[in-house]
């Protein structure tokens, strides 16, 4: 399988940059996501890397050779489209043995009429239709197989697209946003499936999404792109729960994160709403943003309250929206225990734990806080 | 109830216009048949009848086969529209794949220039195409007839709006599954816009087949006419024209026309909505 280094990748498109020097390497057999929201230049990266669009500056090394110069089908890498771009005119067999029949006949045998009297044409033709079957069953697409593309569910192209994509047994796989155009059901179990597919082939994956939620389910590593930069990249928790930059902190994570105006004292401690925290760092005095995620704010009790102005209750858990009086600010709190839901409009206290505190620079750069100072602000309560 | 079945005045005005303006387009076609029904004394006769008293038909016919060989004439009509047909399609594909699908340096000024193309009407160009062919030594010959007509701006231009309508991703799926450029237009594009390619056909065949005036201009030599040059054939100014085989020979002419739209009507009337010209 296939190691994919980036170096120094540069794109403009009309004097526009949209990808301002990539480097990274997807290491062997990884489930890695570029996730970003739309025109933050990942689908760009992955046609780079796919070689359908050159770059304008930098490297792409597939297993430590250059392939700036090799065409995308001499790459051997398979990639699945949004639109899964299957042939309209061809049935599901013939879509997935065009990658075979262009790799294993002669310009000569694939030749419409002439070719399938050629000599050795018969024996490839059955080795093609063999590797076909073994994918087909596979991916439990066999009673599709005589089917057009048109004749078929969103689901069922997906599955034929990836087929396509697996029967050349590529060195890696690049998938456009693959399950955007599914339905919301849909979308979950397909997600299931590929994360199965990866494990079961071992194969490098790379997986271009906006969607937060298909990156921290699938991959092994997620990459956040935004504006042309690559900001972060790690395993899902790390950037869930370790964010580099607020962008990446307001990007992961549904209902987003709470983000508070804050400031920081002269001697290193953290004001959040007037209120001081028991958490100190290093930064210069000044202003700051205070980042905690909706899990993590615990209501009932706390220095800060509140007034209900929305509750959404998803039945297994429920989400309260709260206005701060004064600070012309919202925030969202996640509330397990659905059968205890505050009244509309009453006034709730609520807190959070100082180690669910993540502190951001005006320039959206993440501060260290000091350990030592870590300790809870307040005593848990129940609502 | 009855509001079903009732014909309002304007439904009954509605029709007749309508009626009265097919009268009007059909008027010649059946006037083209009663007369290649009729025997030539019919045809002078003062009085004004559409049903022939003595049906000549058949005569008719035989003479217009006796006194030219039409057959043939059909043969070169044949020959020389799938030429242009062929030829055009083999040009305009990948003239239209390039123009909508690859980003290349002039791409804009050269489609400008194929619009620019449209709106030259090619009587204006007859008479340097005729010198060229006369300098080549091609004049009377079917490549006369063929070769002008290869490019056609009209056919790159509506075959390269409708491959814009084809996905990308379709045409970066063909390359990543290692499709050449070229075997991109013949094994991607073609099969995607065969109801473009329909739509083209019928009127590069329809205006092909029927086209007067350049078949008139490089021909000589009577072998190589073309349907419309042989019913013009019947026409003679010294025994005077003979119009019952004439009409008889015309109705041949346009046979393979009406019979190819009746099998076809449904495909031509898409065609014609695709382009949106008619």
């Amino acid at each position: 399988m296939a190691q994919i280094e980036l170096s120094a990748i540069r794109k403009s498109f009309d004097g526009t940059d949209v990808l301002k020097g990539i480097d990274f390497r997807i290491e062997d057999g990884e489930f890695i996501s570029l996730v970003g929201p739309s025109g933050c230049g990942k689908s760009t990266l992955l046609r780079i890397i796919a070689g359908l669009e050159p770059q304008n500056s930098g490297e792409v090394r597939i297993d430590g050779h250059s392939v700036d110069a090799v065409r995308p089908s001499a790459r051997n890498l398979a990639m699945v489209f949004q639109s899964y771009a299957l042939y309209p005119h061809l049935s599901t067999f013939d879509n997935i043995a065009v990658p075979l029949r262009m790799r294993r006949l002669s310009a000569i045998e694939r030749l419409p009429l002439l070719g399938p009297l050629l000599p050795g044409r018969r024996a490839k033709e059955r080795a093609i239709r063999a590797d076909i079957t073994a994918i087909a069953e596979q991916l439990d697409i066999a009673p599709l197989l005589r089917r057009k593309p048109g004749q078929l569910s969103g689901g069922q192209r997906q599955r034929v697209a990836v087929g396509r994509a697996m029967v050349r047994e590529p060195r890696a796989f690049l998938f456009d946003e693959p399950l955007s155009n599914l339905d919301a059901k849909l979308r979950v179990h397909m997600r299931a499936e590929l994360a199965e597919l990866h494990r079961r082939l071992e194969a490098t994956f790379v997986y271009v999404t906006h969607d937060q939620a298909e990156a921290m389910t699938m991959s092994s590593r997620i990459a956040v792109m935004m504006g042309g930069e690559l900001i972060q990249a790690g395993t899902p928790a790390q950037i869930y729960n370790d964010p580099g930059d607020i962008r990446v902190a307001e990007f992961i994570g549904s209902p987003k994160i709470n983000i508070l105006p804050g400031r920081i004292r002269k001697d290193g401690g953290i004001d959040v709403l007037g209120t001081a925290l028991r958490l100190a760092c290093n930064a210069t005095a000044g202003d700051c943003r205070v980042g905690v995620r909706p899990e993590r704010i615990e209501l009932g009790a706390g220095p800060f309250s509140g007034s209900v102005v929305h509750l959404e209750n998803l039945g297994a858990e429920a989400f309260v929206h709260l206005a701060i009086e004064g600070a012309g600010l919202r925030l969202i709190a996640r509330l397990a225990d659905v059968r205890h839901l505050p009244a509309m409009g009453s006034t709730l206290a609520f807190g959070f734990a100082s180690d669910a505190v993540r502190v951001f620079d005006p320039a959206g750069k993440r501060i260290e806080l000091r350990a030592e100072q870590a300790e809870r602000i307040r005593e848990p309560a129940h609502v | 109830m009855s509001r079903t079945h009732s014909l309002t005045l304007r439904a009954i005005l509605r029709h007749v216009l309508l009626i009265a303006g097919a009268a009007i387009m059909l008027a010649p076609f059946i006037w083209m048949i009663s007369t290649a029904s009729k025997p030539q004394t019919e045809v002078f006769s003062s009085e004004l009848h559409l049903i022939p008293h003595h049906f000549a038909l058949a005569e008719n016919l035989r003479e217009a086969f006796a006194k030219a060989n039409l057959l043939r004439f059909l043969l070169n009509g044949v020959i020389v529209t799938i030429s242009i047909f062929v030829l055009q399609i083999m040009v305009a594909l990948p003239a239209a794949y390039a123009l909508a699908k690859l980003r290349f340096v002039g791409r804009q000024t050269l489609f400008a220039l194929v619009l620019f193309g449209i709106l030259i009407p090619p009587q204006a160009t007859a008479i340097p195409v005729f010198l060229l062919l006369h300098k080549v030594g091609l004049l009377d010959s079917y490549a006369a007839l063929v070769l002008p007509f290869t490019i056609s701006v009209f056919g790159i231009f509506l075959m390269r709006q409708f491959f814009k309508t084809v996905p990308d991703d379709l045409v970066d799926a063909a390359r990543m599954d290692g499709i050449s450029e070229f075997g991109i237009v013949w094994r991607v594009m073609l099969p995607a816009a065969i109801p473009a390619v329909t739509a083209f056909g019928i009127f590069s065949v329809v205006a092909h087949w029927n086209d007067y005036f350049w078949p008139l201009i490089v021909l000589n030599s009577e072998q190589l006419r073309t349907p419309p040059l042989a019913v013009a054939h019947f026409r003679n100014n010294e025994a005077g024209t003979s119009y019952g085989p004439l009409m008889a020979a015309a109705m041949v002419i346009i046979a393979p026309l009406v019979i190819a739209f009746l099998f076809a009507q449904r495909r031509f009337i898409e065609g014609i909505t695709l382009t949106g010209i008619k």
